[in-house]
């Protein structure tokens, strides 16, 4: 397939993105610059310096809403994807409507209650529409760790083990693996 | 009983238990779980009182943080 027919292929596709953090602004970035229609993205949060050591934000975006802030950067980047971009903190009563029109949703929460929380909304609510999950991402090195577990139509991104904390950071390198992970399945169910 | 777990066929001694039970017989000990049985969640307050009978197809999805 050309890369015309690719962007051709992706212009009619919608993929909804929860959180605007590291998973989700780096998958939002990979996903426009292949040609993806539309994005739905979603997150309450602010930039902060700290984000900059993996989020796709840059230094004068700091104090900036991350939701508009990653609608202007992917719009720098693709000015033919169309973005929703909704400065809300999602949980089980929002996420049907906001997603409803999405062809896949991808999880870049940070915490462990969120990824759970919109797992089992998405179930219940839309199991027929994949949901690409980021898990276990923290530090750097140990690639061997990282693999991919599907599970009905949801899947599951990272080794599955390191969790962030104060010892064991979020980083810009592994962070950007699993997000281009999450980026590179849709690009899989859509092409395939 | 054999049950899929995790996309695995797995045999148990017992003919049937909760998932409370199966989570402590497979020393699952993630604080943060989705888990589904013949593809329903079940809930956390529910783990006592769903049963996984033989031919079931459990899932037991960890998650952590970080993002």
């Amino acid at each position: 397939m050309t890369f015309n027919e690719i962007k051709e292929k992706l212009s009619n596709k919608t993929v909804g993105i929860a959180g605007c953090g590291g998973l989700g602004s780096n998958t939002a970035v990979a996903l426009a610059r292949v040609g993806i229609g539309k994005l739905i993205i979603a997150d309450f949060d602010v930039i902060i310096e700290s984000n900059l050591n993996r989020q796709y934000f840059f230094f004068d975006q700091i104090g900036k809403k991350k939701s508009f802030a990653l609608k202007e950067n992917i719009i720098r980047v693709n000015p033919n994807c169309i973005v929703e971009a909704h400065d809300i903190l999602l949980n089980k009563d929002n996420i049907p409507n906001i997603f409803k029109n999405c062809d896949i949703v991808i999880e870049a929460f940070d915490l462990a209650e969120m990824k759970q929380m919109i797992i089992e909304t998405m179930l219940q609510h839309y199991s027929n529409i994949p949901l690409i999950v980021g898990s276990g991402l923290a530090g750097w090195g140990k690639f061997e760790e990282i693999a991919i577990e599907k599970n009905g139509n949801i899947y599951i991104c990272g080794d599955r083990i390191n969790e962030v904390s104060e010892q064991n950071p979020p980083l810009a390198p592994r962070v950007g693996i699993i997000s281009n992970m999450q980026a590179n399945i849709v690009l899989e169910i859509f092409l395939s | 009983m054999k049950i899929t777990l995790n996309n695995n066929i797995e045999t148990f001694e017992l003919d049937s238990f909760n998932i409370s039970e199966l989570l402590k017989i497979k020393n699952f000990t993630f604080r943060m779980l989705v888990i589904k049985v013949n593809e329903k969640v079940v809930k956390r307050e529910e783990y006592d009182s769903v049963f996984v009978k033989n031919g079931d197809n459990v899932s037991v999805i960890h998650l952590i943080s970080g993002g």
